[in-house]
């Protein structure tokens, strides 16, 4: 059994109970009981019979079918996209923006829907669908409509060539949010694009095809199949899929680059990570604590880049601990749908069971784990934000990526130790540094392996700003200039 | 005077023909496996037996490739270009024994020989220039929507393994030079697989590098079957990076499909070799594809205020 540990911490009082402020369900627009491809600039029904349910993970309650993609669908979708590419790819730029530019508005007038959708598709809370995703889902459809007709200054040389049909696979943690990162691109450089969302968030993509519709975008440029990992290796696999976008593990990223090995297929991969959060004796605790809990706590922890390393500089190891336990004290945990729920649903059954096999085991390798005293809710999918202290870097809280509201809890004494634990992975995706000394944030960021480094904050984004990892945290940029690379014959 | 004739005039000098060796960590070992194998010219003449690299050879390159990497990549890039140019310098001194090599590894008169190795020095040049540039082109400020002072700039891959050109027109020394040059002029550091019927101009290079300022392991050299060096190259934990220009044609091991199947297990970047390898030429102008292959992009947020 695991010790509690919470003589260190008192549980804050509460100076007034915060009233209910839930969003309606309403909001999120007319759910249909079943939902078929959208393929062609139609919606249509599958080849197969077999259809997937997806569930509201904080309900549990199923919010409608959708189809499980088969290889013929998949032929069909890329047949599409295929056809639409020799028009798409011929309209000038300039043309191309407009219809980017449409969409984007069309995104930020519905927003609201849209925001309601993912929420009650994804558990993750309202607040964050609201004030994060959708505003930088419209941000990504901006930046990269104006790019459309600059791209013989994007420094690919002159002239630089679409691919022709990208096949994009995403992943379930920001499902609309990823789905602008590679759509918008894709078309902004004149592909077309076949787009399957993850089995357990397909909604807001399907939503999207109807704004596709709404734009008025060319019928077949934007196709989208919907289904689970068979369906997505058919997508990858397909042979007349000129580029492999692929958002997820590190072990599927895996096999995708060895099934496209020898096909002359473009891939960019963006996997897993196991960023190290690393906080000096001289940072300012207050700022670090939220930089800390933002880092780890934000959509659950069902974040790639999310700081799930907490490497604590040991002088300042049991002011900052006891700091953060009273702020994590604090977080509100439940309804997604509530504007003041911090902490909302994990995203499926199957995600809370893997949490909740490497939360085992990092008590039985011996660290001590530590959670708020929070009520979970009846019915759903839930997971207690949690610590463990005590880490030592062979553990397998620290090595592996358990995608969920866990941070591991490290100390160091020197910064050239600190760098050597944080690069002790085989990931690199991101990193954090919090201290007020300038001249060692640019020496920790110039020496860390990682393809973001946030220093004296966390888990920022833009479209402006190139994302992706170093080592097995996958291959390409996506966001800036260099985004554009993945989806252009350079 | 007949070839017979010479060897029996009493006077005639006899030529101290050349041992060549591996170029691993800025020394020269001897292939580890203690065998050779004949290297010839284009008309089947004997030039000289290479080292036959084994898998301990390269294995024993990766770790010195990886031990150079903090130096290097840790020079400024003003030092690295010097360092470049003084390779250049070291071979413009050598263009005789270049020439040579080349024209009896791809069969070609003195001339032609000549006017590649003169481009093959100018290329090596034109990339010592790149290294103090190569951020400016690559990196960004990034005009992020907050208060944030935000950067992305390119930094090396690491290690990368690379296949030199067996084939097209120059391969034996311009294109060597075109697929070396640029991985470490952007502080990489590089293990390269030879040409496996044209290693000579590749193994004198190593000479060069040796008598350059180019610090020990940055390059490593490798002579062999490509079929025996690249697996090794491309499963390698720690190898970060692969350049399959010089992969095999055929299927079986050193095939290109089969080593991007294996550096799919490590998520190891992949240049993939030309569709038709021998149809390319190296004489023509580069542009900046090789220099930007091999790097990461690194974006470094920082809050701005008062």
């Amino acid at each position: 059994m695991a010790k509690k540990n919470t003589a260190a911490v008192e549980a804050p009082k509460a100076f007034f109970e915060y009233a209910p402020a839930p969003e309606s369900p309403a909001a999120a627009g007319d759910i249909a009981t079943s939902y078929g491809h959208f393929i062609g600039g139609e919606f249509v029904d599958s080849s197969g019979s077999e259809a997937l349910k997806t569930v509201n993970p904080a309900t549990e309650q199923v919010l409608a079918e959708f189809a499980q993609g088969t290889e013929e669908d998949v032929d069909r979708a890329v047949a599409a996209a295929r056809k639409a590419f020799a028009d798409w790819s011929a309209l000038p730029g300039s043309e191309r923006a407009k219809y980017l530019f449409r969409i984007a508005r069309i995104i930020q007038e519905r927003s609201r829907e849209l925001a309601v959708l993912e929420s009650i598709d994804n558990g993750k809370p309202i607040k964050e669908t609201r004030d994060v995703d959708l505003p930088l889902v419209a941000a990504h459809f901006f930046y990269y409509a104006g790019w459309a007709d600059k791209l013989d200054f994007a420094g690919f040389g002159s002239n630089p060539k679409p691919l022709g049909v990208a096949g994009q696979v995403i992943p379930w943690n920001f499902p609309l949010l990823m789905l602008a990162w590679k759509i918008a691109p894709a078309l902004a450089t004149g592909n077309t694009v076949v787009l399957k969302p993850a089995e357990t968030t397909p909604l807001t993509a399907l939503r999207f095809a109807e704004i596709c519709r709404q734009a008025g975008l060319p019928k077949g440029v934007v196709n989208i199949v919907t289904g689970d990992g068979r369906t997505g290796a058919a997508l990858t696999a397909h042979p007349d899929v000129n580029k492999v976008a692929f958002t997820g593990s590190t072990n599927v990223g895996r096999s995708i680059a060895r099934q496209l090995a020898g096909s002359r297929k473009k891939l960019s991969l963006e996997l897993g990570g196991k960023a190290a959060n690393i906080v000096f004796d001289d940072a300012p605790i207050d700022q670090a604590v939220e930089g800390i809990v933002n880092g780890i706590f934000f959509n659950q922890g069902h974040v790639c880049c999310a700081g799930s390393r907490l490497l604590v500089q040991e002088s300042i190891q049991d002011e900052l601990l006891d700091a953060l336990k009273r702020r994590v004290e604090t977080l509100r945990l439940g309804d997604p749908l509530d504007k003041n729920t911090d902490i909302g649903a994990i995203n499926s059954a199957a995600q809370l069971a893997r949490i909740t096999e490497l939360t085992a085991a990092g008590e039985a390798e011996g660290a001590e784990r530590w959670s708020p005293s929070c009520e979970l809710p009846s019915t759903g999918y839930w997971f207690r934000p949690t610590l463990f202290t005590g880490v030592s870097q062979a553990h397998r809280i620290a090595r592996e990526e358990i995608f969920g509201p866990v941070l591991s809890v490290l100390t160091f004494r020197t910064p050239a130790e600190a760098l050597e634990k944080a690069n002790n992975t085989q990931y690199g995706l991101s990193a954090g540094i919090w201290t007020e000394k300038g001249s060692r944030i640019l020496w920790m960021a110039d020496r860390l392996k990682a393809g973001v480094v946030w220093a004296n904050t966390f888990n920022k984004f833009d479209p402006t700003s190139p994302f992706g990892g170093y080592k097995e945290s996958g291959y390409g940029r996506e966001g800036g200039r260099h985004g554009l690379e993945a989806y252009l014959d350079v | 005077m007949s070839d017979i004739a010479t060897r029996l005039d009493a006077s005639a000098r006899i030529q101290v023909s050349k041992t060549y060796k591996l170029f691993v960590g800025g020394k020269f070992p001897r292939s580890e496996s203690g065998r050779v194998y004949e290297v010839t010219d284009t008309k089947g003449q004997w030039l000289a037996n290479a080292p036959l690299g084994t898998r301990k050879d390269t294995r024993d390159a990766v770790l010195a490739a990886r031990a150079a990497v903090k130096g290097w990549a840790g020079t400024t890039a003003y030092n690295r270009g010097q360092v470049l140019y003084r390779v250049a310098e070291m071979l413009q001194g050598r263009r005789e024994q270049f020439t040579a090599e080349v024209a009896a590894a791809e069969g070609l008169g003195a001339k032609k020989a000549a006017a590649l190795v003169d481009q093959a020095i100018d290329r090596w040049v034109w990339y010592a220039g790149w290294t103090d540039k190569v951020a400016q082109i690559a990196g960004a400020a990034n005009p992020v929507a907050g208060p944030y002072f935000n950067l992305s700039v390119p930094e090396p891959t690491g290690v990368v393994g690379i296949l030199a050109p067996q084939a097209g027109y120059g391969h034996s020394f311009l294109g060597l030079v075109s697929v070396l040059a640029p991985v470490i002029a952007t502080g990489n550091t590089a293990v390269l697989a030879a040409a496996a019927d044209a290693p000579l101009p590749a193994l004198s290079l190593g000479e060069v590098l040796a008598t350059s300022d180019v610090p020990g392991g940055v390059v490593n050299i490798l002579s062999g079957r490509t079929a025996d060096l690249a697996p090794t190259l491309a499963s390698h934990q720690d190898v970060n990076a692969l350049d399959l220009t010089g992969a095999i044609a055929d299927e079986g091991p050193g095939a290109a499909a089969s080593l991007e199947a294996a550096a799919a297990d490590t998520l190891k970047r992949v240049l993939r070799p030309a569709v038709d390898p021998s149809a390319q030429d190296w004489t023509n102008a580069p542009g900046t594809d090789r220099l930007l292959s091999f790097l990461e992009t690194k974006t470094v947020w920082h809050p701005m205020g008062q």
